[in-house]
Protein backbone atom coordinates (compact mmCIF):
# COMPACT_ATOMS: atom_id res chain seq x y z
CA UNK A 1 0.00 0.00 0.00
CA UNK A 2 1.71 3.15 -1.06
CA UNK A 3 1.93 6.16 1.51
CA UNK A 4 -0.50 8.68 -0.56
CA UNK A 5 0.54 11.17 1.91
CA UNK A 6 3.80 11.48 0.13
CA UNK A 7 2.29 12.34 -2.94
CA UNK A 8 1.84 15.47 -4.46
CA UNK A 9 -1.45 15.95 -6.58
CA UNK A 10 -2.33 18.42 -9.62
CA UNK A 11 -5.97 19.93 -10.37
CA UNK A 12 -5.72 17.87 -13.54
CA UNK A 13 -6.10 14.81 -11.17
CA UNK A 14 -2.44 13.49 -11.35
CA UNK A 15 0.11 12.30 -8.49
CA UNK A 16 3.43 13.20 -8.10
CA UNK A 17 5.62 11.08 -6.84
CA UNK A 18 9.49 13.05 -6.55
CA UNK A 19 12.37 10.56 -5.85
CA UNK A 20 15.49 13.32 -6.27
CA UNK A 21 15.19 14.52 -9.73
CA UNK A 22 12.77 12.06 -11.36
CA UNK A 23 9.17 12.99 -10.82
CA UNK A 24 6.86 9.72 -11.47
CA UNK A 25 3.55 10.10 -12.36
CA UNK A 26 -0.21 8.67 -12.73
CA UNK A 27 -3.51 9.54 -13.10
CA UNK A 28 -5.73 9.21 -9.31
CA UNK A 29 -8.14 6.84 -8.38
CA UNK A 30 -10.84 9.51 -8.47
CA UNK A 31 -10.08 10.49 -12.29
CA UNK A 32 -10.25 6.16 -13.29
CA UNK A 33 -13.08 6.03 -11.23
CA UNK A 34 -14.78 8.84 -13.25
CA UNK A 35 -12.86 7.64 -16.77
CA UNK A 36 -14.68 3.95 -16.12
CA UNK A 37 -12.65 0.95 -17.65
CA UNK A 38 -9.60 2.25 -19.09
CA UNK A 39 -9.28 0.63 -22.91
CA UNK A 40 -6.29 2.77 -24.53
CA UNK A 41 -2.94 4.92 -23.08
CA UNK A 42 -1.12 6.74 -24.95
CA UNK A 43 2.48 8.04 -23.24
CA UNK A 44 5.38 10.48 -25.10
CA UNK A 45 8.20 8.78 -26.22
CA UNK A 46 11.20 8.30 -24.11
CA UNK A 47 13.61 10.80 -24.10
CA UNK A 48 11.23 13.92 -25.53
CA UNK A 49 10.96 17.16 -23.80
CA UNK A 50 7.72 18.13 -21.66
CA UNK A 51 6.38 21.38 -20.58
CA UNK A 52 4.34 21.46 -17.58
CA UNK A 53 0.74 21.46 -18.49
CA UNK A 54 0.72 20.98 -21.79
CA UNK A 55 -0.80 17.81 -22.98
CA UNK A 56 1.66 14.88 -23.66
CA UNK A 57 -0.41 11.85 -23.41
CA UNK A 58 -3.84 10.31 -23.63
CA UNK A 59 -5.65 7.59 -21.22
CA UNK A 60 -9.31 6.29 -22.99
CA UNK A 61 -12.20 4.43 -21.31
CA UNK A 62 -14.67 2.93 -23.44
CA UNK A 63 -16.80 6.11 -22.35
CA UNK A 64 -14.79 9.13 -22.93
CA UNK A 65 -11.68 10.27 -23.22
CA UNK A 66 -8.44 11.93 -20.76
CA UNK A 67 -5.73 13.89 -20.90
CA UNK A 68 -2.42 13.29 -19.45
CA UNK A 69 -0.85 16.41 -18.98
CA UNK A 70 3.11 16.94 -17.83
CA UNK A 71 2.99 18.00 -14.26
CA UNK A 72 6.52 19.68 -14.47
CA UNK A 73 9.04 20.43 -17.38
CA UNK A 74 11.30 18.30 -17.76
CA UNK A 75 12.39 15.39 -19.89
CA UNK A 76 10.50 11.80 -20.11
CA UNK A 77 13.19 9.00 -18.86
CA UNK A 78 10.81 5.97 -18.76
CA UNK A 79 6.99 5.11 -19.75
CA UNK A 80 5.17 2.27 -18.39
CA UNK A 81 5.31 -0.46 -20.73
CA UNK A 82 2.72 -2.72 -18.94
CA UNK A 83 0.29 0.01 -18.73
CA UNK A 84 0.41 0.30 -22.30
CA UNK A 85 -0.35 -3.46 -22.91
CA UNK A 86 -2.88 -3.68 -19.55
CA UNK A 87 -4.39 -0.41 -19.67
CA UNK A 88 -6.79 -1.80 -17.02
CA UNK A 89 -4.02 -1.60 -14.64
CA UNK A 90 -4.56 2.55 -14.38
CA UNK A 91 -8.57 0.94 -12.97
CA UNK A 92 -6.92 -1.83 -10.72
CA UNK A 93 -3.94 0.63 -9.06
CA UNK A 94 -3.85 4.18 -10.11
CA UNK A 95 -1.08 4.62 -7.89
CA UNK A 96 0.72 1.71 -8.14
CA UNK A 97 1.37 -0.99 -11.50
CA UNK A 98 -0.99 1.86 -13.22
CA UNK A 99 2.11 4.74 -13.40
CA UNK A 100 2.21 6.30 -16.55
CA UNK A 101 5.16 8.42 -16.74
CA UNK A 102 8.73 9.58 -15.23
CA UNK A 103 10.13 12.96 -15.98
CA UNK A 104 13.71 13.81 -15.25
CA UNK A 105 12.71 17.47 -14.07
CA UNK A 106 15.39 20.48 -13.21
CA UNK A 107 13.03 22.17 -10.72
CA UNK A 108 9.78 21.48 -9.07
CA UNK A 109 6.59 23.37 -9.31
CA UNK A 110 3.80 23.99 -6.57
CA UNK A 111 1.76 21.26 -6.37
CA UNK A 112 -0.96 20.20 -4.39
CA UNK A 113 -1.16 18.30 -1.10
CA UNK A 114 -2.80 15.25 -0.22
CA UNK A 115 -5.38 17.58 1.60
CA UNK A 116 -5.69 19.84 -0.76
CA UNK A 117 -6.65 17.56 -3.34
CA UNK A 118 -9.08 15.57 -1.28
CA UNK A 119 -10.75 19.13 -0.91
CA UNK A 120 -10.78 19.96 -4.57
CA UNK A 121 -12.73 16.28 -5.05
CA UNK A 122 -14.89 16.80 -2.27
CA UNK A 123 -14.64 13.38 -0.73
CA UNK B 1 -39.31 30.87 -9.12
CA UNK B 2 -36.15 31.92 -7.79
CA UNK B 3 -34.08 28.90 -7.55
CA UNK B 4 -33.29 27.54 -10.91
CA UNK B 5 -31.38 24.74 -10.59
CA UNK B 6 -32.52 21.69 -12.44
CA UNK B 7 -34.94 20.01 -10.04
CA UNK B 8 -33.25 16.18 -9.99
CA UNK B 9 -35.10 13.48 -10.38
CA UNK B 10 -34.58 9.97 -8.64
CA UNK B 11 -35.35 6.34 -9.66
CA UNK B 12 -37.58 4.22 -7.37
CA UNK B 13 -34.24 1.96 -6.89
CA UNK B 14 -31.97 5.25 -5.99
CA UNK B 15 -31.36 3.87 -2.66
CA UNK B 16 -30.80 -0.07 -3.69
CA UNK B 17 -27.95 1.38 -6.55
CA UNK B 18 -26.27 3.79 -4.09
CA UNK B 19 -26.32 0.69 -1.82
CA UNK B 20 -24.52 -1.33 -4.55
CA UNK B 21 -21.77 1.08 -5.03
CA UNK B 22 -22.81 2.20 -8.48
CA UNK B 23 -21.92 5.77 -9.73
CA UNK B 24 -24.24 8.12 -11.34
CA UNK B 25 -24.49 10.07 -14.31
CA UNK B 26 -27.55 12.67 -15.19
CA UNK B 27 -29.68 11.50 -17.84
CA UNK B 28 -31.95 14.02 -19.11
CA UNK B 29 -32.52 15.28 -15.60
CA UNK B 30 -32.25 11.67 -14.25
CA UNK B 31 -29.58 10.79 -11.52
CA UNK B 32 -29.12 6.93 -13.05
CA UNK B 33 -26.53 4.55 -12.59
CA UNK B 34 -23.45 4.50 -15.03
CA UNK B 35 -21.89 1.97 -13.74
CA UNK B 36 -21.27 0.03 -10.77
CA UNK B 37 -18.35 -1.48 -10.88
CA UNK B 38 -16.67 -2.04 -14.49
CA UNK B 39 -18.16 -0.70 -17.61
CA UNK B 40 -16.41 -3.84 -19.35
CA UNK B 41 -17.91 -6.31 -17.27
CA UNK B 42 -21.34 -5.52 -17.18
CA UNK B 43 -21.16 -5.35 -21.06
CA UNK B 44 -19.39 -8.59 -21.23
CA UNK B 45 -21.75 -10.20 -18.64
CA UNK B 46 -25.11 -9.40 -20.82
CA UNK B 47 -23.69 -10.63 -23.73
CA UNK B 48 -22.46 -14.29 -22.18
CA UNK B 49 -24.60 -14.52 -19.07
CA UNK B 50 -27.29 -11.47 -18.30
CA UNK B 51 -27.21 -7.89 -16.70
CA UNK B 52 -30.34 -6.37 -14.82
CA UNK B 53 -30.82 -2.31 -16.16
CA UNK B 54 -33.16 0.02 -13.99
CA UNK B 55 -34.84 2.13 -17.02
CA UNK B 56 -37.27 3.83 -14.82
CA UNK B 57 -36.67 7.07 -16.42
CA UNK B 58 -38.11 6.37 -19.62
CA UNK B 59 -41.58 7.87 -20.22
CA UNK B 60 -44.70 5.81 -20.35
CA UNK B 61 -47.46 7.35 -22.19
CA UNK B 62 -51.23 5.81 -22.06
CA UNK B 63 -53.06 5.97 -25.34
CA UNK B 64 -56.86 5.04 -24.71
CA UNK B 65 -60.44 4.74 -26.03
CA UNK B 66 -62.09 3.70 -29.58
CA UNK B 67 -60.14 6.04 -31.21
CA UNK B 68 -56.61 5.15 -30.32
CA UNK B 69 -55.20 3.13 -32.79
CA UNK B 70 -56.54 5.41 -35.53
CA UNK B 71 -54.83 8.17 -33.63
CA UNK B 72 -51.75 6.58 -33.41
CA UNK B 73 -52.01 5.75 -36.91
CA UNK B 74 -52.15 9.25 -37.32
CA UNK B 75 -49.35 10.18 -35.05
CA UNK B 76 -46.66 7.87 -35.77
CA UNK B 77 -44.88 6.75 -38.48
CA UNK B 78 -46.25 3.24 -38.42
CA UNK B 79 -49.23 1.23 -38.84
CA UNK B 80 -50.19 0.87 -34.99
CA UNK B 81 -53.48 -0.60 -35.45
CA UNK B 82 -52.14 -3.34 -37.48
CA UNK B 83 -50.47 -4.88 -34.65
CA UNK B 84 -52.41 -7.24 -32.23
CA UNK B 85 -53.23 -7.51 -28.26
CA UNK B 86 -49.78 -8.42 -27.21
CA UNK B 87 -47.88 -6.90 -29.90
CA UNK B 88 -45.38 -4.49 -29.74
CA UNK B 89 -43.76 -2.05 -32.31
CA UNK B 90 -40.83 -0.03 -32.86
CA UNK B 91 -42.01 3.15 -34.30
CA UNK B 92 -41.31 7.27 -34.84
CA UNK B 93 -42.80 10.39 -33.96
CA UNK B 94 -42.05 12.36 -36.70
CA UNK B 95 -42.37 16.22 -36.96
CA UNK B 96 -44.61 17.91 -39.66
CA UNK B 97 -41.21 18.71 -42.33
CA UNK B 98 -40.27 14.59 -41.67
CA UNK B 99 -37.23 15.06 -39.06
CA UNK B 100 -38.24 12.82 -35.90
CA UNK B 101 -39.17 14.18 -32.45
CA UNK B 102 -38.29 10.49 -30.83
CA UNK B 103 -38.57 6.65 -31.29
CA UNK B 104 -40.57 5.02 -29.51
CA UNK B 105 -41.65 1.44 -28.66
CA UNK B 106 -46.04 1.04 -28.36
CA UNK B 107 -47.02 -1.91 -26.78
CA UNK B 108 -51.24 -2.75 -27.22
CA UNK B 109 -52.03 -3.70 -24.01
CA UNK B 110 -55.77 -4.00 -24.68
CA UNK B 111 -58.18 -3.52 -28.17
CA UNK B 112 -58.32 0.21 -26.98
CA UNK B 113 -55.19 0.86 -24.50
CA UNK B 114 -51.60 1.53 -26.09
CA UNK B 115 -48.72 1.99 -24.27
CA UNK B 116 -45.97 4.80 -25.87
CA UNK B 117 -42.64 4.09 -24.62
CA UNK B 118 -40.32 7.43 -25.21
CA UNK B 119 -36.83 8.25 -24.18
CA UNK B 120 -36.58 10.49 -20.95
CA UNK B 121 -35.22 13.57 -22.63
CA UNK B 122 -38.05 13.54 -25.54
CA UNK B 123 -40.69 12.97 -22.53
CA UNK B 124 -42.64 16.27 -22.77
CA UNK B 125 -42.19 16.62 -26.60
CA UNK B 126 -43.36 13.24 -27.10
CA UNK B 127 -46.63 13.60 -24.78
CA UNK B 128 -47.48 16.83 -25.75
CA UNK B 129 -47.36 15.71 -29.55
CA UNK B 130 -49.22 12.96 -29.10
CA UNK B 131 -51.82 14.56 -26.76
CA UNK B 132 -51.72 17.04 -29.81
CA UNK B 133 -52.25 15.09 -32.74
CA UNK B 134 -55.32 12.68 -30.61
CA UNK B 135 -57.15 15.65 -30.23
CA UNK B 136 -59.35 15.28 -33.42
CA UNK B 137 -59.68 11.48 -32.39
CA UNK B 138 -62.06 9.58 -29.72
CA UNK B 139 -58.78 8.88 -27.40
CA UNK B 140 -57.12 10.17 -24.13
CA UNK B 141 -53.47 10.33 -23.82
CA UNK B 142 -52.32 10.45 -20.32
CA UNK B 143 -48.78 10.83 -19.54
CA UNK B 144 -47.73 7.93 -16.64
CA UNK B 145 -44.13 8.02 -16.64
CA UNK B 146 -43.90 9.52 -12.92
CA UNK B 147 -45.81 6.36 -11.69
CA UNK B 148 -44.18 3.45 -14.06
CA UNK B 149 -40.91 1.62 -13.04
CA UNK B 150 -39.10 -0.52 -15.64
CA UNK B 151 -36.49 -2.84 -15.24
CA UNK B 152 -34.81 -5.32 -17.74
CA UNK B 153 -32.91 -8.66 -18.18
CA UNK B 154 -30.90 -8.81 -20.59
CA UNK B 155 -28.89 -11.74 -21.63
CA UNK B 156 -28.68 -15.31 -23.15
CA UNK B 157 -30.05 -15.98 -18.92
CA UNK B 158 -32.56 -13.80 -19.12
CA UNK B 159 -35.69 -16.50 -20.00
CA UNK B 160 -34.32 -18.64 -17.14
CA UNK B 161 -34.21 -15.79 -14.15
CA UNK B 162 -37.78 -14.04 -15.12
CA UNK B 163 -39.39 -17.75 -15.57
CA UNK B 164 -38.05 -18.74 -12.42
CA UNK B 165 -40.29 -15.51 -10.85
CA UNK B 166 -42.95 -16.96 -12.35
CA UNK B 167 -42.92 -20.35 -10.50
CA UNK B 168 -45.04 -21.01 -7.67
CA UNK B 169 -44.44 -17.81 -4.73
CA UNK B 170 -42.59 -16.21 -7.24
CA UNK B 171 -44.81 -13.22 -7.65
CA UNK B 172 -44.82 -13.00 -11.26
CA UNK B 173 -48.17 -14.25 -12.59
CA UNK B 174 -48.33 -14.01 -16.39
CA UNK B 175 -51.14 -15.46 -18.64
CA UNK B 176 -48.44 -16.16 -21.43
CA UNK B 177 -45.07 -18.56 -20.11
CA UNK B 178 -42.18 -15.94 -20.51
CA UNK B 179 -40.62 -18.48 -23.04
CA UNK B 180 -43.92 -18.32 -25.46
CA UNK B 181 -43.18 -14.92 -25.92
CA UNK B 182 -42.15 -14.20 -29.31
CA UNK B 183 -39.72 -11.00 -29.76
CA UNK B 184 -41.71 -7.65 -29.49
CA UNK B 185 -44.34 -9.27 -28.01
CA UNK B 186 -45.16 -8.80 -24.51
CA UNK B 187 -48.24 -9.72 -22.06
CA UNK B 188 -50.31 -8.08 -18.70
CA UNK B 189 -50.33 -10.26 -15.69
CA UNK B 190 -49.51 -9.16 -12.16
CA UNK B 191 -46.16 -8.92 -9.53
CA UNK B 192 -47.46 -9.28 -5.82
CA UNK B 193 -51.05 -8.49 -6.91
CA UNK B 194 -50.44 -5.39 -9.01
CA UNK B 195 -50.07 -5.11 -12.90
CA UNK B 196 -47.23 -6.03 -14.64
CA UNK B 197 -46.46 -5.63 -18.08
CA UNK B 198 -44.13 -8.03 -19.76
CA UNK B 199 -42.50 -7.37 -22.90
CA UNK B 200 -39.77 -9.59 -24.94
CA UNK B 201 -38.37 -6.23 -26.23
CA UNK B 202 -34.56 -4.87 -25.49
CA UNK B 203 -31.99 -2.29 -26.22
CA UNK B 204 -28.68 -4.56 -26.55
CA UNK B 205 -28.99 -7.07 -29.27
CA UNK B 206 -29.33 -10.23 -26.73
CA UNK B 207 -32.74 -11.74 -25.89
CA UNK B 208 -34.32 -10.39 -23.14
CA UNK B 209 -37.26 -8.84 -20.92
CA UNK B 210 -38.71 -5.48 -20.02
CA UNK B 211 -40.32 -5.40 -16.81
CA UNK B 212 -42.96 -2.13 -16.42
CA UNK B 213 -44.56 -2.41 -12.46
CA UNK B 214 -45.80 0.20 -10.22
CA UNK B 215 -42.92 2.71 -8.58
CA UNK B 216 -43.91 0.81 -5.20
CA UNK B 217 -43.51 -2.95 -6.83
CA UNK B 218 -39.75 -1.66 -8.29
CA UNK B 219 -37.40 -2.60 -5.20
CA UNK B 220 -39.12 -5.19 -4.86
CA UNK B 221 -39.08 -6.63 -8.25
CA UNK B 222 -35.10 -5.66 -8.57
CA UNK B 223 -34.48 -7.74 -4.91
CA UNK B 224 -36.14 -10.74 -6.53
CA UNK B 225 -34.51 -10.60 -9.62
CA UNK B 226 -31.34 -10.24 -8.34
CA UNK B 227 -31.65 -13.17 -6.17
CA UNK B 228 -33.05 -15.20 -8.64
CA UNK B 229 -30.17 -14.29 -11.51
CA UNK B 230 -27.26 -14.01 -9.46
CA UNK B 231 -25.92 -17.75 -8.96
CA UNK B 232 -26.52 -17.82 -12.75
CA UNK B 233 -24.44 -15.17 -13.43
CA UNK B 234 -26.66 -11.66 -13.59
CA UNK B 235 -24.82 -8.51 -12.49
CA UNK B 236 -26.88 -4.66 -12.29
CA UNK B 237 -25.53 -3.09 -15.04
CA UNK B 238 -25.18 0.99 -16.12
CA UNK B 239 -25.56 3.16 -18.80
CA UNK B 240 -22.22 2.97 -19.88
CA UNK B 241 -22.72 -0.42 -20.81
CA UNK B 242 -25.74 -0.10 -22.40
CA UNK B 243 -24.63 2.31 -24.84
CA UNK B 244 -21.75 -0.07 -26.06
CA UNK B 245 -24.16 -3.10 -26.34
CA UNK B 246 -26.95 -0.83 -28.26
CA UNK B 247 -24.14 0.94 -30.22
CA UNK B 248 -22.50 -2.96 -31.55
CA UNK B 249 -26.25 -3.97 -32.04
CA UNK B 250 -26.38 -1.15 -34.17
CA UNK B 251 -29.75 1.02 -32.47
CA UNK B 252 -29.51 4.23 -32.90
CA UNK B 253 -29.81 6.89 -29.98
CA UNK B 254 -31.75 10.08 -29.84
CA UNK B 255 -29.50 12.80 -30.05
CA UNK B 256 -26.86 11.60 -31.44
CA UNK B 257 -28.37 9.06 -34.60
CA UNK B 258 -31.71 10.93 -34.27
CA UNK B 259 -33.00 14.47 -34.35
CA UNK B 260 -35.54 16.74 -35.27
CA UNK B 261 -33.62 16.85 -38.64
CA UNK B 262 -33.02 13.72 -39.33
CA UNK B 263 -35.53 11.67 -41.93
CA UNK B 264 -35.99 8.34 -40.99
CA UNK B 265 -34.28 7.12 -44.43
CA UNK B 266 -30.96 8.63 -43.46
CA UNK B 267 -30.51 6.98 -40.15
CA UNK B 268 -31.80 3.25 -42.06
CA UNK B 269 -35.09 3.65 -40.66
CA UNK B 270 -37.27 3.70 -44.05
CA UNK B 271 -38.65 0.59 -43.03
CA UNK B 272 -40.36 2.10 -39.71
CA UNK B 273 -42.55 4.57 -42.10
CA UNK B 274 -45.45 2.87 -43.89
CA UNK B 275 -45.98 4.82 -46.51
CA UNK B 276 -48.80 2.18 -47.71
CA UNK B 277 -50.76 2.72 -44.90
CA UNK B 278 -54.60 4.20 -45.85
CA UNK B 279 -54.79 8.28 -44.20
CA UNK B 280 -52.30 11.24 -43.43
CA UNK B 281 -50.18 11.07 -40.50
CA UNK B 282 -47.64 13.48 -39.42
CA UNK B 283 -44.73 13.83 -41.62
CA UNK B 284 -45.89 12.21 -44.68
CA UNK B 285 -45.79 14.38 -47.22
CA UNK B 286 -42.03 15.52 -46.32
CA UNK B 287 -41.17 11.71 -45.96
CA UNK B 288 -42.54 11.27 -49.29
CA UNK B 289 -40.57 13.65 -50.82
CA UNK B 290 -37.49 12.77 -49.22
CA UNK B 291 -34.54 14.19 -47.56
CA UNK B 292 -33.02 17.26 -49.62
CA UNK B 293 -30.18 15.75 -52.78
CA UNK B 294 -26.84 14.65 -51.09
CA UNK B 295 -28.14 14.18 -47.45
CA UNK B 296 -25.98 12.33 -45.37
CA UNK B 297 -26.89 8.38 -44.74
CA UNK B 298 -25.59 6.32 -41.69
CA UNK B 299 -23.26 4.05 -42.13
CA UNK B 300 -21.07 1.89 -39.66
CA UNK B 301 -17.06 2.35 -39.73
CA UNK B 302 -14.60 -0.48 -38.38
CA UNK B 303 -11.35 0.42 -37.82
CA UNK B 304 -7.75 -0.70 -36.86
CA UNK B 305 -6.03 -0.39 -33.71
CA UNK B 306 -7.75 1.06 -30.22
CA UNK B 307 -8.05 4.48 -30.59
CA UNK B 308 -11.98 5.29 -31.46
CA UNK B 309 -13.87 7.62 -32.77
CA UNK B 310 -16.23 9.23 -30.70
CA UNK B 311 -19.14 11.38 -31.52
CA UNK B 312 -18.47 14.93 -33.59
CA UNK B 313 -14.91 13.92 -34.61
CA UNK B 314 -15.01 14.40 -38.73
CA UNK B 315 -15.00 11.67 -41.09
CA UNK B 316 -12.87 11.81 -44.15
CA UNK B 317 -12.59 10.59 -47.72
CA UNK B 318 -8.54 11.59 -48.76
CA UNK B 319 -8.16 15.02 -47.67
CA UNK B 320 -12.08 15.88 -48.16
CA UNK B 321 -14.30 16.09 -45.40
CA UNK B 322 -17.67 13.57 -46.07
CA UNK B 323 -19.14 12.90 -42.57
CA UNK B 324 -19.36 13.27 -38.77
CA UNK B 325 -19.36 10.62 -36.15
CA UNK B 326 -22.43 10.06 -34.03
CA UNK B 327 -21.51 7.20 -31.76
CA UNK B 328 -18.21 5.33 -31.44
CA UNK B 329 -16.36 3.10 -28.94
CA UNK B 330 -13.53 0.29 -28.47
CA UNK B 331 -16.22 -2.74 -28.89
CA UNK B 332 -15.83 -4.54 -26.12
CA UNK B 333 -17.41 -7.67 -28.03
CA UNK B 334 -15.47 -7.37 -31.33
CA UNK B 335 -11.93 -5.81 -29.48
CA UNK B 336 -11.69 -3.04 -32.85
CA UNK B 337 -12.97 0.63 -32.72
CA UNK B 338 -16.57 0.97 -34.45
CA UNK B 339 -18.56 3.87 -34.82
CA UNK B 340 -22.14 4.73 -36.40
CA UNK B 341 -21.32 7.97 -38.58
CA UNK B 342 -23.44 10.23 -41.07
CA UNK B 343 -21.78 10.53 -44.50
CA UNK B 344 -22.09 11.70 -48.17
CA UNK B 345 -24.18 9.32 -50.44
CA UNK B 346 -20.84 8.77 -52.25
CA UNK B 347 -19.18 6.87 -49.52
CA UNK B 348 -22.02 4.55 -47.75
CA UNK B 349 -20.64 1.53 -49.88
CA UNK B 350 -19.50 -1.15 -47.14
CA UNK B 351 -16.03 -1.43 -48.07
CA UNK B 352 -15.18 2.21 -48.69
CA UNK B 353 -11.78 3.14 -47.12
CA UNK B 354 -12.24 6.39 -45.35
CA UNK B 355 -10.62 8.24 -42.27
CA UNK B 356 -11.62 9.49 -39.20
CA UNK B 357 -9.96 12.68 -37.53
CA UNK B 358 -9.25 11.68 -33.86
CA UNK B 359 -8.15 14.51 -32.28
CA UNK B 360 -5.44 15.65 -35.02
CA UNK B 361 -4.95 12.02 -36.32
CA UNK B 362 -6.14 10.17 -39.21
CA UNK B 363 -7.47 7.13 -38.46
CA UNK B 364 -7.97 4.87 -41.53
CA UNK B 365 -11.61 3.39 -40.63
CA UNK B 366 -13.98 1.21 -43.53
CA UNK B 367 -17.82 1.20 -43.86
CA UNK B 368 -19.15 -1.89 -43.02
CA UNK B 369 -23.16 -2.84 -42.75
CA UNK B 370 -24.96 -1.98 -39.67
CA UNK B 371 -25.30 -4.02 -37.14
CA UNK B 372 -21.59 -4.55 -36.09
CA UNK B 373 -22.67 -7.37 -33.64
CA UNK B 374 -25.19 -9.81 -34.26
CA UNK B 375 -26.41 -12.46 -31.57
CA UNK B 376 -26.31 -16.26 -32.60
CA UNK B 377 -29.51 -17.52 -33.31
CA UNK B 378 -30.64 -20.65 -31.20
Amino acid sequence: MADHDSLSFTAEHEWVRVDGDIATVGITAYAAEKLGDVVFVELPAVGSPVASGTVVGEIESTKSVGELFAPVNGTVTETNDAVVASPELVNSDPFGEGWLIKVAFTELPTLLTRAEYTALVGE
Amino acid sequence: MTDSTPTEKYSPLHQIHVDAGASFTDFAGWQMPVRYSSDLAEHHAVRTVAGLFDLSHMAEIIVTGPGAAAALDYALAGKISAIGVGQAKYSLLLTPDGGIVDDVVVYRTHPERFAVVANASNRFPAAAALAARASGFDATVVDESDEIALIAVQGPQALAIVESLTRVDGGLVLPVAPGDLKYYWSTLGSYLGEEAMVGRTGYTGEDGFEIYVSNDRAARLWNDLVAAGTDRGLVPAGLASRDTLRLEAGMPLYGHELSLHTFPVQAGLGRVVNLKKEGNFVGRAAVEAGPPEGARMLVGLRAEGKRAGRADYLVYSGDTEVGVITSGALSPTLGYPIAMAYVDPGVTEPGTPLFIDVRGTRIPATVVPLPFYKREAK
